[in-house]
């Protein structure tokens, strides 16, 4: 379980979130929305560990976070960057396993096998760069799921992919959500896919000193499909509701 | 394809080529017309070569016992001290490029040791240790390690902040990151600090090699020769350096693409 605690950050006087209290329980999806440059990275890099915690407190399954937690695992939204690309995918995938202390040839079957379930079979002895975007963010979520995280976090993960293959992965994460049961953190300025993907989805105000503005559970009949979904009218109705929100 | 690929490698060998070549048979020409005892024509420093350094026994590879006092120490002074340079460039450079505080500390200190004309430290050297082959190699290393060091430095620095942080999520220990973020990250700007380097360890090889009290190497033989007004053996050393420098600077290069092009675009 995710809890924060009237969180607060601030760069210099720049005050970026203000009094942020969320409690996210085990294997929810829980969607992050807002206008760009209201902290939403910020958000997530200070759940990671990466950011110092300034005001208010964060903790994972009732640890404060003061570093990396255990059994974390981020997608960032630039798989450019993230992956190693002197690397071969393998590799990537199989590089967090190394902390398990597993043997060479486990680590190679876990990162094939990882490649398998998020439809890689077989590009483990490519690079990053030979792969398309859409492939590469693939590969991204392979590693992060290599290790069995209990908390996912993803920074805009499908931002700069094409419609098309926005919605395979969208379809993608679903379907590893439903199977692992991850507790996952989903930011992104999209407010159809945070409707479509999420179980929850938050709204933070634009910055500075952004906060909660809309807490919205999101309950679809069915089971999500790109098209179907995105018609019922409780779709819509969510989305509206999110998208007024977005805006102020 | 393959055929294509052939022709093209051919036609690109001998545009390389062509410019050495029409030197060289310029030069033949010449010295048909006006002989002249400073410049020998290139078939008799070619003859010269061959029975100086390369007439020995199959059973030495051909070389000629000139051939493996001189050639031969002089490489493994070169060797030596490019191998020692780079070890120590790569491993201070990179512990530089990690820590912003030794960093801002060392900077100027290594701007102005890469700043002194390497020739110019050997004198010092020669004060401290000597002549001979202690001094040769520590003049070739306290020369050519600055490239490699500052290159890998700003390599190691520049290390993408996005590759950290992924490096930080993953929780990799500290040599997995050296290992698997800081050095392939900072790969190319070592390369290009070890082409120089390379250059350097060539230049400072030949001049320890030319101060007195020297016993052998490329250096002293083009002294020697020299003293002797032996011009067809200090040409036949020119050659020598030349095409010692070209071929080591092809294989350092055959090195980095192997080591590169594996995991990079383009």
């Amino acid at each position: 379980m995710l809890r924060l605690d009237s969180l607060g950050q601030r760069y210099g006087d720049h005050s970026v979130l203000h009094d942020i209290t969320l409690t996210v329980p085990d294997g929810q999806l829980l969607c992050v929305v807002g206008p760009s440059g209201c902290g939403k990275s910020t958000l997530l890099r200070t759940v990671a560990g990466l950011l110092p915690v300034r005001e208010g407190t964060v903790s994972v399954d009732g640890a404060p976070v003061t570093g990396v937690p255990d059994r974390l695992a981020v997608v960032f939204q630039d798989y450019g960057r993230s992956l190693y690309p002197w690397l071969p995918v393998r590799e990537n995938v199989a590089l967090p396993l190394r902390r398990r202390g597993l043997g060479r040839p486990e680590r190679r079957d876990e990162a094939e096998r990882m490649l398998e379930r998020v439809g890689l079979r077989g590009a483990g002895r490519r690079y990053p760069w030979q792969l398309s975007g859409g492939m590469q963010q693939r590969v991204a979520i392979a590693r992060a799921l290599v290790c069995r995280p209990s908390l996912l976090l993803m920074d805009e993960p499908f931002g700069s992919l094409d419609a098309q293959t926005r919605e395979d992965l969208e379809d993608l994460l679903l379907e590893v959500h439903r199977g692992e049961g991850t507790t996952i953190v989903f930011v992104t300025h999209d407010i159809d896919e945070s409707v479509y993907v999420g179980d929850r989805v938050v709204v933070l105000s634009a910055g500075p000193g952004s906060r909660v503005v809309l807490d919205l559970p999101v309950v679809l009949p069915g089971e999500r499909d790109q098209i179907a979904t995105r018609g019922l009218p409780e779709f819509v109705a969510l989305r509206a509701k999110v998208g007024h929100a977005v805006r102020g | 394809m393959k055929r294509g690929r052939t022709a093209a490698a051919a036609r690109s060998a001998l545009l390389r080529w062509t410019v050495l070549g029409l030197a060289v048979a310029a030069w033949q020409l010449t010295t048909h017309t006006h002989a002249s005892v400073y410049f020998p024509p290139p078939t008799e420093i070619a003859r010269h070569t061959h029975t100086l350094w390369f007439s020995g026994p199959p059973t030495h590879a051909f070389l000629t016992t000139a051939a493996t006092e001189n050639i031969l120490p002089s490489l493994a002074r070169m060797t030596t001290g490019f191998a020692l340079a780079a070890l120590a460039g790569i491993a201070l450079g990179t512990a530089l490029g990690r820590s912003r505080r030794a960093h801002a500390l060392c900077n100027p200190v290594l701007q102005f040791a890469r700043a002194v004309p390497p020739p110019a430290l050997v004198p010092v050297f020669v004060v401290l240790l000597d002549l001979g082959t202690r001094m040769q190699v520590t003049s070739i290393v306290f020369s050519a390690v600055w490239p490699v060091l500052i290159n890998t430095a700003e390599g190691v620095r520049n290390t993408d902040p996005l590759r950290l942080e992924v490096a930080e999520v993953l929780r990799l220990t500290k040599t997995e990151r050296l290992r698997f973020l800081f050095l392939p990250s900072a790969l190319p700007r070592i390369f290009a600090g070890l082409r120089l380097s390379l250059s350097l360890c060539l230049v400072l090889m030949v001049f320890s090699e030319l101060l007195p009290g020297t016993a052998n190497g490329i250096g002293f033989t083009l002294t020697d020769a020299q003293s002797r007004s032996d011009l067809l053996t200090v040409w036949a050393a020119l050659v020598l350096l030349g095409a010692l420098g070209h071929v080591l600077n092809t294989g350092l290069l055959a090195v980095e693409k192997r080591l590169l092009g594996r995991g990079r675009p383009g």
